[in-house]
């Protein structure tokens, strides 16, 4: 370890070190845990994969732009059918669907916790004090920082790339969600508590659909920078379009480098187009569209 | 006008029956030591002196209102009077003091039970409506039988006969969106009509609106309360709505109630100095400007357009000429149905070379003692229009002569002028609002 580099004047404070003895520590006394956290993600994940991998590209690629169409319309189905046709030709297929499960599972998860953790806040100032900090605290660490403890509790694998996405991807999920229901109308949350409806009740009919498309915006967030860990996950062997780009770099294969960056690109595209299409389409935006 | 004429102010000389609303010594403090600030303003301590406990949003408030009674709660901005309504639905709980709703205590009973009161007793409409922007207009309506638990089919004819009451009928399926600002404070009306609770709570329910869709809302809910008979509370700061409305008045500030009394009380014993320069400003020529006696335009006509259309619309409202608007609605002029017929004849294609620009207009502050000079002149209703140049209503000369009729016979009372304005106004139709001007005093 490298030390002593800087002043005399301040004495070595050894973090890192305190840190790393502290993983350690996790890492034998909950291994049980993990080890169940590992089986567990590891299974949905196979199964998610398998989903997408084992039918023919085409059909996969007609389900993925009938989704666009119903969120979008055509257009978008379209445009997201020459994007898959190219990923495809480009013989990447296989590794954008694997990135695209582990998008997918991280996403639903970190939409899971963040969401009600989001309502939470709302709420509760004091929960909202303390979730805060550390949601800044986990925006700002570098992504990859995340991978080093992960790694060693989870050893490599798709597993440790889908928690560290998890952990990376939560804060807008939890504070657009926030943000959402704070910014409801207060006269309209009133109106509910003054004809007698209960909070659960307030919150289901009134403050999450009147947040909802904020929330989705979170949403879109989320998947967004999920994906934008997919390359990063690759130096663990997450596999996928990662792992391409990894393997580029490391080989300086510049064909191979763009290829996988351009499968990330239009996945990236197709994903965003459509979540941001979905917030569109909840009954509230619709509503306010609905006004000449 | 229907409050009774003695001069007493004490509510319970006033309200001989149960009171439908009972509050007793009243206190609201927000802040970190309600409790302390309670003790010292109890003690004679003013609002200021226990700045640093909270702020004491209402003092020591003390009223009746009797069942069937519209009771008028007025006072500048900032002067507690939504805290006080929402003490009385139990939005706030009182920092002290008692308020009873029949004979449930709403300072002391749990939640459930406020629940349940809020479902049976109290409902109110919001100053912004308030509406669930994803619900028709008839699930609007329908959600305080919603959270009754009362059944769809049942409560969607309920929640329909309440639109029909307040004039929404074949609206509805639209959304809140849809409707012009007037129609949505009916949605948000029908809606705590269609709750049937006895109590109704309106916190400056219209002053949002602007004023010729304000004064028609104000009689629809002297028509409703006449029939339905309700107890409201009604909350403004505007004291012409007050003293059209208002059995009786609970003048507020700076978080005390200051003199309760009908608005013949107030307007010749007003209680104090602040009382007094309240009541100063209805004085009549003051209060009464252009917005307050204008008419809704019988048409308009898009200054864009051509002369056969205009000429065709001024034919089908039978009127003699109209004002030329653009897109905005900003005035251009006057356009005379001669003109537009006879362009038409000779082929004319635009509206624009026969707009008369040379017509009167005032703006809508504009005291109407001051609209007898230019309406002499005019041969035209006079225009009145926004700060942006904006034609808002027209005023015809009858109209004015009705208003200053209604001043001279009944020198020292507002309500007959009042009444005679009411009357005379078109009632305006509902396709649009024309922004939301505030009333003219407060
Ligand atoms: N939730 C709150 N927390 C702290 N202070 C409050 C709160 N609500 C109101 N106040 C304060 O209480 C005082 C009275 O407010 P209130 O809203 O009752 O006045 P108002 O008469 O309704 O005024 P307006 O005409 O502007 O609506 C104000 O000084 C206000 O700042
Ligand atoms: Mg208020």
């Amino acid at each position: 370890m490298i030390s002593a580099a800087t002043d005399t004047l301040v004495p070595r404070v050894p973090v890192g070190d305190w840190i790393e003895t502290a993983i350690d520590w996790v890492t034998d006394t909950f291994d049980p845990l993990f080890d169940a956290i590992k089986t567990f993600f590891e299974s949905i994940y196979d199964s998610l994969d398998w989903v997408l991998s084992t039918p023919p590209f085409f059909v996969v690629a007609i389900v993925l732009a009938a989704i666009a169409f119903w969120a979008k319309g055509w257009k978008l189905a379209v445009g997201s059918l020459v994007g898959f046709v190219l990923i495809a030709a480009m013989d990447q297929w296989d590794n954008a669907m694997d990135s695209l499960a582990l998008v997918l599972l991280a996403s639903v998860v970190a939409l899971l916790i963040g969401i009600p953790l989001g309502i939470w806040s709302a709420r509760n100032e004091h929960v909202s004090r303390i979730v805060r900090p550390i949601l800044d605290f986990m925006q700002t660490m570098p992504a990859f920082v995340y991978l080093i403890p992960t790694v060693v509790i989870f050893l490599t694998g798709p597993v440790p790339g889908i928690i560290a996405t998890i952990v990376f991807a939560l804060a807008p999920g939890v504070r657009f969600t926030e943000l959402g229901i704070r910014q409801v109308d207060s006269e309209v949350v009133e109106a509910g508590r003054a004809f007698g409806s209960t909070d659960r009740r307030i919150l289901r009919q009134i403050q999450i659909p009147l947040a909802m498309p904020t929330i989705m915006a979170g949403v879109n967030q989320v998947i967004m920078l999920a994906l934008s860990m997919v390359v990063i996950s690759g130096m663990v062997g997450a596999g996928g379009l990662g792992g391409d780009v990894v393997g580029a770099l490391s080989s300086v294969d510049i064909a191979l480098g763009f290829e996988a960056g351009l499968a990330v690109v239009f996945l990236a595209i197709y994903l965003d187009r459509v979540t941001s299409a979905l917030a569109d389409r909840s009954p509230v935006a619709k509503a306010l569209k609905a006004a000449r | 006008m229907t409050g009774d004429s003695s001069t007493t102010t004490t509510p319970a000389e006033t309200t001989a029956v149960t009171p439908a609303v009972s509050v007793r010594g009243v206190y609201k403090v927000f802040g970190p030591k309600p409790g302390e600030a309670v003790r010292r303003l109890e003690a004679g301590a003013s609002r200021d002196e226990v700045k640093s406990l909270g702020t004491a949003a209402v003092i020591d408030a003390t009223f009746d209102v009797a069942p069937g009674e519209i009771f008028v709660v007025m006072g500048l901005s900032g002067s507690g009077k939504s805290t006080l309504i929402r003490m009385l639905n139990g939005l706030w709980t009182p920092s002290a003091g008692d308020v009873l709703l029949g004979d449930a205590n709403l300072a002391t009973v749990d939640g459930k039970r406020l629940r349940e009161l809020r479902r049976s007793r109290v409902s109110m409409v919001f100053q912004h409506f308030a509406l669930l922007p994803h619900r028709t207009v008839l699930d609007n309506a329908a959600y305080p039988l919603e959270i009754q638990g009362v059944g769809k089919a049942e409560r969607q004819e309920k929640a329909q006969q309440a639109l029909d009451m307040v004039g929404l009928s074949g609206w509805q399926d639209s959304l809140p969106s849809q409707l012009s600002g007037g129609m949505r404070q009916r949605v948000g009306l029908a809606r705590a009509l269609a709750a049937d609770t006895d109590v109704l709570l309106m916190d400056e329910a219209f002053s949002a609106l602007d004023p010729l869709i304000r004064s028609e809302m104000q009689e629809q809910l002297l028509e409703l309360q006449e029939k339905l008979g309700k107890t409201i509370i009604f909350i403004t700061h505007d004291l012409n709505e007050a003293m059209h409305l208002g059995d009786r008045i609970a003048v507020m500030r700076d978080g005390r109630i200051v003199q309760i009394g009908t608005a013949e009380q107030i307007l010749s014993d007003p209680a104090n100095s602040y009382v007094e320069k309240f009541v100063a400003d209805v004085d009549r020529s003051r209060v009464l400007t252009a917005s307050s006696v204008m008419q809704r335009p019988r048409l308009t006509v898009p200054a864009g357009g051509g002369p056969r259309q205009a000429a065709r619309e001024m034919r089908e409202a039978e009127v003699s000429g109209a004002f030329a608007v653009d897109r905005r609605r900003v005035l251009k002029g006057l356009v005379r149905a001669d003109d537009a017929v006879r362009a038409t004849k000779e082929g004319v294609e635009k509206l624009e070379g026969l707009i008369d620009a040379d017509v009167t207009s005032v703006h809508q502050d504009t005291p109407i003692a001051e609209l007898f000079a230019p309406a002499a002149e005019s041969a035209v209703p006079l225009a009145v229009v926004d700060d942006e140049g904006r034609l808002v209503g027209v005023v015809p000369r009858v109209t004015l002569l009705e208003a200053m009729a209604g001043e001279a016979v009944e020198n020292g009372n507002v309500s007959t002028p009042e009444k005679t304005l009411q009357e005379a106004q078109l009632r305006p139709t509902d396709d649009e609002a024309t922004g939301t001007t505030e009333g003219a005093t407060a």
